[in-house]
């Protein structure tokens, strides 16, 4: 109805809520490729492999937790926890290092599932709010890192080591990973029948309900795959280090993972997910930092900035949702 | 009646209330007297939320006058109608349940001593107050301590202590229990001897018959009828509400039931007797506390089953009793003589029972999905292979049904929350047949939706069944109900009061169960 009789309107009635879409739909690409476009010409040895390089590998455990965290705001959820599994993850690497990297690997992927379980437990079993239970868990998972692993520890396991700095064709390791996981969280969103029930329930809890679908055991699902994510990005920027770092490893990270998926479009409300875009999101956020430092402008401008980009992308979300 | 001399205390002069779409009050006139009990009743839909709301604030009527103490009045804010002595008991109690009884009952008016709060003043004065309704607890206790009763006196306490000249209750005794009930009636005539009107929103007819003196019945938003209610039978009343007229009640109507399938005849049934003869969903016993009492269903393959009763007799309960989406106090559902995991629509839906659900858009639609994806979210799992759906399945199911049920989009990837409501209906029904069920249950599936959509519901009913479907339909529209439905039990304060089959299977038949006094 409401198509209807915007296309009924005149020309320019049409064309303005068209841009307007368009804005939302592609708006983040767009902006990610001005500021490419901005640096290519004026930023001095923007290009340069080096330089480009340290952004993408600066960003990468930003753009692994904000995938989960994309699947959490898809179900009207959060998860403030995502921090505190990185540094758990952190800790649990180098106490298992020496049973071999991959072992230690895996144990810390484990604990960080560990987290996201309890974290969806309480919301999907026990009905306490997300942000109160991934609070809970924000605070507590930190702290019992900091007991496994009071200070900093440096390791000297090579394997680590390579994980965290070699590169594939001139491609850092850790970046491909994150590319990976971002086409397979696009597949599971797209693709599965559980990504498509995590949507569903985003979008209308009881009507998942009645339409059978499996709410409780998906939403567990979904915060396991956060904490698992987090784990994981916790390993690899604690081998980028080349230590272990449990006090202060991914703190704010949720933040700046809440603020990727806003300003991707993905709506608080739930019931959308926009997993692309959600990378573009932590790229846009990375890039317009470095470029404001690059030109000499202090990191206080920097954070303005932000600010009103998440306003803006919120605003164009908002639309969406009353469109 | 013998009070029709004084000037009302708040009245309604041709109000009329616009949304977009519907008007919701189209020129109602309603007095409120001193010393009257007076009952409000209609049908979903028939605007006693709306008027309520505009007596109370919280709506400003579009057209008409009210006027209170006999001068215009315009109530900007719930809290302007506070001010001028209008006080409303909702459903549920609009308190503060961690603060203490005494808190409550005093709030914004606690006693005071040097500018702090004496509570023991405080408290003496709650327990004196509480003590005249009957309530006798601890009032230093959060208030979420008492019973819904207890709260509800508190509330009703707390509203005449302010000075409340008129009290609006919206159905007061849907959880209370029997004890309870007389202590509010008790309560309800002090307050009408004190000279306070009372407004009384109830399905309940026996409790309208024990405590109202007026009555006023809306139907699509008009006054269908107002006056003394010692006046009006039971039977009356409740054609009233239901808009049938007595004398013109027919049995042949507009729908597009045709009435001659096989089903509803039994004898003629081409798979024999055998089939029929074991229901294809069965209830027994389904209980919750203060909604279902006991209530016994069964559906055979084939049949239409319709459910009939007032608002609030307990007929959307049972249909989500079925379901497994209310939480049941005992009994127990069959599907082909086995029993269902309770409390579980996923296992109801694997058994072969679906509901579509009365509410549309709360319950029904995921509006930030698409058509097809809309359609495709019940048999999800059935369309893919190891969790990865198979779009080319999706796509046939989709278009089969689009196609059968005629529904009108843009294309299958429009939005759903786009569409008009008689297609989003038809969307929410093709996601319940791509499940194949064996049982639909329809919760006013006609509600809503537009003239043509809701004739092709009704045939598409009729045509499911012919194919070996069993429907439970619930309708408040008793012409659809008794075309559409081969037998149909009558609901009534949680339980089945009566089952019509055959010639029974009219709508004064339907009415008159309704009015029958129900026990206790």
């Amino acid at each position: 109805m409401a198509e209807l009789t915007t296309r009924g309107g005149g020309r320019v009635a049409v064309l303005k809520p068209r841009v307007f879409a368009w804005v939302q739909d592609y708006g983040v690409y767009a902006a990610v490729l001005a500021l490419l476009l901005f640096n290519v010409l004026f930023t001095p040895h923007f290009l340069d492999a080096s330089n480009f390089r340290t952004q993408l590998v600066q960003v990468t455990p930003i753009v692994i937790v904000s995938l989960g965290m994309a699947l959490v705001i898809g179900t009207q959820g959060i998860d403030l926890s995502v921090g505190s599994a990185m540094s758990l993850a952190a800790a649990l690497v180098v106490l298992y290092l020496g049973y071999g990297w991959l072992p230690a690997l895996i144990v810390a992927v484990l604990g960080g599932a560990a987290v996201g379980a309890v974290g969806g437990a309480l919301v999907a079993y026990v009905n306490v709010q997300p942000i109160v239970a991934t609070l809970a868990l924000l605070v507590g998972v930190r702290g019992l890192a900091n007991v496994l692993v009071p200070q900093l520890v440096e390791f000297r396991n090579p394997d680590l080591i390579a994980l965290g700095s070699s590169s594939v064709a001139g491609i850092p390791v850790i970046v491909l990973i994150a590319a990976a996981l971002t086409l397979v969280v696009m597949f599971v969103v797209r693709r599965t029948t559980f990504g498509r029930q995590v949507v569903a329930i985003g979008g209308n809890r009881s009507a998942s309900e009645l339409s059978g679908l499996p709410v409780r055991r998906v939403l567990l699902i979904v915060y396991v795959i956060s904490g698992l994510l987090a784990a994981l990005a916790g390993v690899l920027a604690t081998a980028r280090l080349q230590a272990s770092d449990p006090t202060s490893l991914g703190l704010f990270i949720e933040l700046s993972a809440i603020t990727a998926v806003v300003v991707g479009g993905t709506p608080l409300t739930g019931g959308r997910i926009r997993v692309l875009s959600t990378v573009m999101g932590a790229l846009l956020m990375q890039l317009l930092a470095a470029t404001l430092i690059k030109h000499n402008l202090p990191q206080s401008w920097t954070q303005m900035v932000q600010a009103v980009i998440i306003l803006a992308a919120v605003y164009a979300t908002r639309e969406r949702a009353t469109r | 009646m013998r009070r029709t001399d004084l000037e009302p205390v708040l009245e309604a002069k041709e109000v009329s209330k616009r949304f977009p779409g519907v008007l919701a009050l189209d020129g109602v006139s309603l007095a409120l007297r001193p010393g009257e009990v007076h009952a409000l009743v209609g049908e979903n839909g028939a605007g006693k939320s709306t008027l309520i709301k505009v007596f109370t604030g919280v709506y400003q009527p579009d057209g008409g006058e009210l006027r209170h103490q006999g001068e215009p009045a315009a109530f900007g804010t719930p809290m302007d109608a506070q001010r001028a002595g209008i006080s409303t008991i909702y459903q549920e109690v609009n308190l503060v349940p961690m603060m203490s009884v005494a808190r409550n009952l005093l709030l914004g008016r606690e006693p005071r001593r040097f500018g702090v709060i004496d509570a023991a003043a405080m408290n003496g004065e709650a327990e004196r107050v509480l003590a005249g309704y009957g309530v006798d607890t601890d009032v230093r206790r959060p208030l979420r301590t008492l019973g819904v009763g207890g709260q509800q006196m508190v509330a009703l306490a707390r509203a005449v202590s302010i000075d409340a000249r008129v009290v609006i209750m919206d159905e007061p005794t849907s959880s209370l229990e029997p004890r309870e009930v007389e202590t509010l009636f008790g309560v309800i005539r002090r307050l009408r001897d004190q000279g306070i009107a009372v407004m009384y929103v109830s399905h309940r007819l026996d409790e309208l018959y024990q405590v109202c003196d007026q009555v006023t019945v809306l139907r699509d938003g008009r006054v269908a009828h107002t006056g003394a209610l010692a006046d009006v039978e039971r039977l009356r009343l409740i054609s009233l509400m239901l808009g049938r007229d007595l004398n013109e009640v027919r049995s042949h109507g507009m729908t597009r039931f045709s009435r001659d399938r096989a089903a509803a005849d039994p004898a003629g049934a081409p798979d024999g007797g055998e089939s029929r003869r074991s229901p294809a969903v069965e209830a027994r016993g389904l209980t919750r506390r203060h909604v279902l009492d006991g209530v016994d269903v069964s559906v055979r393959p084939g049949e239409v089953v319709g459910l009939g009763g007032l608002l609030g007799a307990g007929r959307t309960e049972t249909a989500k009793a079925i379901v497994g989406a209310l939480p049941l106090d005992g009994g127990q559902v069959l599907v082909a003589g086995a029993p269902v995991r309770a409390g579980s629509t996923t296992a109801a839906i694997r058994a072969g029972v679906s509901l579509l659900p009365e509410d549309r858009k709360a319950e029904g639609i995921i509006p930030t999905l698409s058509v097809r994806e809309n359609i495709a979210l019940a048999a999800l799992p059935s369309l893919g292979r190891a969790g990865v759906v198979s779009d080319a399945k999706i796509d046939r199911v989709v278009e089969i049904f689009m196609r059968r049920l005629r529904i009108k989009a843009a294309s299958p990837h429009q939005l759903v929350s786009e569409l008009s409501g008689g297609n989003q209906q038809k969307v929410l029904l093709a996601r319940w047949l791509a499940v194949r069920p064996k049982v639909l249950l329809l919760d006013e599936p006609t509600r809503g939706i537009d003239v043509g959509a809701k004739a092709e519901v009704q045939a598409l009913i009729d045509e499911l069944a012919g194919e070996g479907l069993g429907v439970l339909l619930i309708s408040s529209d008793l012409e659809e109900l008794v075309e559409g439905a081969d037998r149909i039990l009558v609901l009534r304060d949680g339980a089945v009061a009566g089952e019509l089959s055959g010639d029974d299977v009219t709508e004064e038949r339907i009415m008159a169960t309704i009015a029958e006094q129900s026990d206790g």
